[in-house]
C-alpha cells in the first residue's frame, strides 16, 4: 500500500566526514527513503550519527557527499538561499531544545516562517496560527511571550510552529529528549496524532525506544551506518 | 522579502536590548549634537570675522593707481628700439586720481547683469585741527544710500543717525578718531585737506567697524561734501566699487574690465586671500572634530552589535534553520544599525538645533564689534544635512561587520552546540 506513495525524501549514499581534529568518517554510504504520510524514527546510540544525518536531511548543512532528494528534487548541490527558501515551504523543525524566539509572543512565533514565505496575509495566518494552537490546546497562551511557558509547552508551540507552512516534511531532533516522562507522553501523542489524523509525513530522531516504538517505522543506526529500516 | 518582516524583526531585537540600543543612539546623539553646534557656532564666528572686512570690500574695486608709466619715451623711440635702456630714478607721472569718464564707466556697470550694484567713492587724505594739533586721516566721500545697502553701512554706525550724512558738510567720524578728538554728536569741526583748502563741518555720528586702526584714521561723508572740501567738480570719482552677485566671478571681470576702461582694478579674492585661508582651516578643524566625534560612536554601536550578535546567536540559528537566508539577517542587523542612526542622528539634529539656539542667547558683547550682542551662531541647514548624511554612513559602516558576521552564523553549529 505504501509503496503507491511518492516519495517525499531519499537519501542515497550519503558520506560525511569531519576534519577536525583527524579526519574520520561519521556516515558511510547511508541510503533510505521516506514515503508520504510516513513517521519514520531514527534510532541509534548516541554518537553513531543520527543527529548528522538530520542536519544533512534538513539541507542546513551541505558539505556531504552522496544524493539528496527532497519531494522528488534533487537538492544537493544547490545554492544556500535556494535552500533557505526550501526549508521555510518544505520542512517544519523541531528541535530538542524548543528554540523560540523569546522576544516575541507564541502566536507571533508561529506565524513567523509564515510571514516569511509570504503565501499567506498577516490576518490568513493568524487565523491558521490559532488554529494549530488549538490542535495543541495551546490557545490560551497565545499572547504569553515564549519564556513564559514550561518546557513541555514549549515544545508543543515548536511544532505548532512547524506546522504553520503546512510542510512535506516534519524534522525532529530528539523533540522529546529534554522533557519529563509527563510531557513527554503529551509530545509524543501530538506528533502521533499528526500521523494519524493529518497523514503528516514526520522524520524523528530519537534515542527513546518507547518513541520509536510508536511509529509506522524504525531506522536503525550503528556507527555511521544504517543497520535495519 | 518582505520588509515588513525585517523591521519586525529588527524592533523585537532593539527592544530586547533595550539598555544597550538606547546607550548606542545616545551615543550617536550626543555626536550629533555636538557636529551641529559645532559647526552652527565656529561658521557663525568664522561669519562674522570675515564680515568685519569682506562685508564692506567691494568685491572689484576700480581706481588710478600712482604709478611710474610703464611706456617710457627711450622705449618708444625708434632709435634705441634694439638697445637694453636703462633709466634710473623714474618717477611716477602726475597722473590724476580721478578716474576718467567715470559716469559712463558707472552706467555701463549698472547695466551688467553679473553686477548687483555700483557705488562710487572719493577719498581725500585731511587733517583733523584739533586746537594746535592737526590729526591726519582719510574722509571717504560716500553715496550713503548705496553704501547702506551694498555694504552695510549703517551696521558700523553705533551713534548719531546716518541718513544726516546726506546733508553738506557733515561728518561721521570713526570712533576712535572722535574720541581723540574729544568730539560729541553736534560739534562742528575744521578740516584741512592735502591741498590747503580748510572748511567746518558738523558731526552727526560715530562709525566703529570693530578694527582698532581703521577707526582711528577714518571717517566719512557724502560725496559732494568731499568734492566740494577737495574743490573739485561733481564728476570728480577716485574710487568705484562694485558688487556682484557671484563673488567667485570677481577675478575674472576684474580683468576683463581692468582692460576695456583701462583703469586698475582690484577683485576681491586677491586683497583678502588671509580670510579666505583662515576660515577654510577653521571649517576643516570643525569638520575634523565632529568626525572624530562621529567615529568614536561609529565603534560603540559596533561594539554594541557584536555583543547582540553574540547573545542571539540561537535567535539567528533558529530564523536561519525557519527559512531566513543569510542576507536576511545581514538586512535585520544592518536595520538595527540605521535605526540607531536615524533615532540618535535625529534626535542629534533637534538637540543640536536647540543648543545653537542656547549659544545664540549667550551675551558676547566687546568694544571691537558694535554690532554683535551674543554669540553669532549660523543656522545653515547644509550642516544638518552633512550631521545627518554623517550619522546614517557611521552607522551603516558600524553595522556592516558585524551584520555580515551575523550573515554567516551556521546554525548546525549553534544548534549542535547545545
Amino acid at each position: 500500500m505504501k509503496n503507491h506513495h511518492p516519495t517525499a525524501l531519499q537519501a542515497e549514499g550519503i558520506d560525511k566526514f569531519f576534519f577536525n581534529p583527524t579526519k574520520t568518517q561519521v556516515l558511510k554510504k547511508i541510503s533510505f527513503e521516506v514515503k508520504q504520510g510516513e513517521f519514520v524514527s531514527v534510532v541509534g546510540k548516541s554518537g553513531c550519527g543520527k543527529s548528522t544525518l538530520l542536519y544533512i536531511l534538513s539541507t542546513m548543512d551541505t558539505d556531504y557527499q552522496g544524493k539528496l532528494h527532497l519531494d522528488g528534487e534533487l537538492i544537493t548541490g544547490k545554492p544556500r538561499n535556494y535552500l533557505a527558501h526550501l526549508r521555510n515551504e518544505k520542512i517544519g523543525f523541531v528541535f530538542q531544545f524548543h528554540y523560540l524566539l523569546n522576544e516575541f509572543s507564541v502566536l507571533e512565533n508561529i506565524m513567523i516562517p509564515g510571514l516569511k514565505l509570504g503565501k499567506y496575509s498577516r490576518e490568513e495566518l493568524e487565523y491558521r496560527a490559532m488554529e494549530k494552537l488549538r490542535i495543541f490546546e495551546m490557545e490560551e497562551h497565545a499572547l504569553k511571550k515564549a519564556n513564559q511557558l514550561s518546557g513541555g509547552q514549549k515544545q508543543r508551540v515548536a511544532i505548532a510552529r512547524a506546522l504553520i507552512n503546512d510542510p512535506l516534511l516534519i524534522m525532529g531532533d530528539e523533540p522529546t529528549g529534554n522533557l519529563d516522562k509527563k510531557n513527554s507522553d503529551i509530545v509524543f501523542n501530538k506528533f502521533k496524532e499528526l500521523a494519524q489524523e493529518f497523514k503528516q509525513t514526520m522524520l524523528v530522531v530519537t534515542h527513546d525506544q518507547e518513541f520509536a516504538e510508536g511509529t509506522d517505522r524504525i531506522i536503525e543506526m550503528e556507527d555511521g551506518r544504517v543497520i535495519r529500516q | 522579502m518582505k520588509w515588513s518582516l525585517i523591521f519586525e524583526l529588527s524592533k523585537a531585537l532593539m527592544l530586547a536590548r533595550f539598555k544597550q540600543t538606547a546607550v548606542a543612539a545616545t551615543g550617536v546623539m550626543f555626536s550629533i549634537t555636538m557636529f551641529v553646534t559645532l559647526l552652527g557656532f565656529m561658521n557663525g564666528l568664522n561669519s562674522m570675522l570675515d564680515g568685519l572686512v569682506l562685508n564692506r570690500t567691494p568685491h572689484i574695486r576700480f581706481y588710478n593707481e600712482i604709478k611710474p608709466n610703464p611706456n617710457q619715451p627711450v622705449d618708444i623711440t625708434d632709435e634705441f628700439q634694439n638697445t637694453w635702456n636703462i633709466i634710473r630714478s623714474i618717477k611716477p607721472s602726475t597722473s590724476r586720481l580721478a578716474i576718467y569718464n567715470s559716469e559712463q564707466i558707472i552706467q555701463n556697470l549698472e547695466n551688467d547683469s553679473r553686477v548687483l550694484g555700483v557705488s562710487p567713492k572719493v577719498s581725500a587724505q585731511v587733517f583733523f585741527n584739533v586746537g594746535t594739533i592737526d590729526l591726519t586721516g582719510i574722509v571717504s566721500g560716500i553715496d550713503v544710500e548705496k553704501e547702506a545697502q551694498l555694504f552695510a553701512f549703517t551696521d558700523y554706525v553705533t551713534a548719531g543717525n546716518y541718513e544726516e550724512l546726506n546733508q553738506t558738510n557733515t561728518i561721521i567720524l570713526g570712533k576712535g578718531l572722535a574720541d581723540r578728538m574729544l568730539t560729541g554728536i553736534g560739534d562742528v569741526i575744521q578740516i584741512t585737506t592735502a591741498q590747503g583748502n580748510k572748511m567746518q563741518v558738523r558731526v552727526v555720528g560715530y562709525y566703529q567697524s570693530g578694527l582698532g586702526d581703521y577707526d582711528n584714521s577714518n571717517s566719512f561723508a557724502s560725496i559732494g561734501t568731499v568734492q566740494k572740501m577737495l574743490g573739485e567738480p561733481p564728476s570728480y570719482v577716485t574710487d568705484i566699487q562694485v558688487k556682484l552677485h557671484n563673488l567667485d566671478l570677481a577675478p575674472s571681470m576684474a580683468r576683463e574690465l581692468e582692460k576695456i576702461y583701462n583703469i586698475d582694478a582690484d577683485d576681491i579674492q586677491t586683497v583678502n586671500a588671509q580670510f579666505e585661508t583662515g576660515t577654510n582651516i577653521r571649517t576643516l578643524i570643525s569638520y575634523a572634530v565632529g568626525i572624530t566625534l562621529l567615529v568614536v560612536s561609529g565603534f560603540g554601536i559596533y561594539n554594541i552589535l557584536n555583543m547582540m550578535i553574540y547573545e542571539k546567536l540561537d535567535t539567528i540559528a533558529i530564523l536561519k534553520a525557519i527559512g531566513f537566508n543569510g542576507s536576511d539577517v545581514n538586512r535585520i542587523f544592518i536595520t538595527i544599525a540605521l535605526s540607531i542612526g536615524v533615532i540618535g542622528g535625529g534626535i542629534g539634529l533637534v538637540f543640536g538645533y536647540f543648543a545653537c539656539l542656547g549659544i545664540d542667547q549667550i551675551p558676547f558683547e566687546t568694544e571691537a564689534l558694535p554690532t554683535i550682542k551674543t554669540f553669532p551662531v549660523d543656522y545653515n541647514p547644509k550642516y544638518y544635512f552633512i550631521g545627518a548624511s554623517f550619522s546614517l554612513i557611521t552607522t551603516y559602516l558600524a553595522g556592516f561587520f558585524p551584520a555580515r558576521k551575523a550573515s554567516g552564523v551556521d546554525p548546525v553549529d549553534i544548534i549542535r552546540g547545545k
